[in-house]
């Protein structure tokens, strides 16, 4: 799992079936001190994350689909949580 | 899943049976600035995208599950397009 802030919504009206219902949540994932580390992706939002969020977000299909119980769906990120707070103990 | 813009198709007379009649595109994957990440790829269309469409896509083993017949071999589907992103939130410590 990663961290990752969430930008904002991605908002797709046409889209595969298996989408319908989701939000789709475009995240930035980021180190354990909040910088931007690699490229954005998109997640289903599974834990009603908003945007400006710091979340945990998966990105392996099976989680996705067991998480969101849709055995066939292509979906491969969702956030399974809002993180509070990262405590990081000084190496 | 990842944003990408439809660049150009492509049409492949010969190929494997899973992918007959699949509109293959060409899609440049993009940032959430619209800036291109990595090179090119070709993906299998499921909703319809035509060149210049904003879309965002699927990859590796979900790309096949995206497609009626179950398994069609690819790695790359554009499963929906794309009518907005909001990427604007700062970085915000926590």
């Amino acid at each position: 799992m990663v961290l990752a802030r969430v930008l904002g919504p991605v908002v797709a009206t046409i889209k595969h079936p298996a989408f319908a219902g989701h939000t789709l949540l475009l995240c930035q994932p980021i180190d354990e001190r909040g910088r931007d580390v690699g490229t954005d992706f998109i997640a289903v939002d599974h834990a009603q994350a908003g945007k400006g969020d710091t979340v945990l977000a998966l990105r392996e299909g099976n989680s996705a689909r067991q998480a969101l119980r849709q055995k066939m769906a292509p979906i491969r990120s969702f956030i399974a949580a809002v993180v509070d707070h990262v405590d990081v103990e000084k190496p | 899943m990842y944003l990408g813009e439809v660049r150009g198709t492509v049409v492949a007379t010969r190929k494997i049976e899973g992918i007959e009649g699949k509109k293959l595109l060409l899609v440049q994957p993009v940032n959430k600035s619209r800036v291109p990440v990595g090179p090119v790829e070709v993906a299998v269309d499921t909703v319809q995208a035509g060149v210049g469409d904003f879309v965002y896509l699927v990859g590796s083993r979900e790309a096949s599950l995206a497609l009626d017949r179950w398994f069609v071999p690819v790695d790359s589907a554009i499963v929906g397009i794309v009518d907005d992103v909001d990427a604007g939130a700062p970085a915000k410590g926590h």
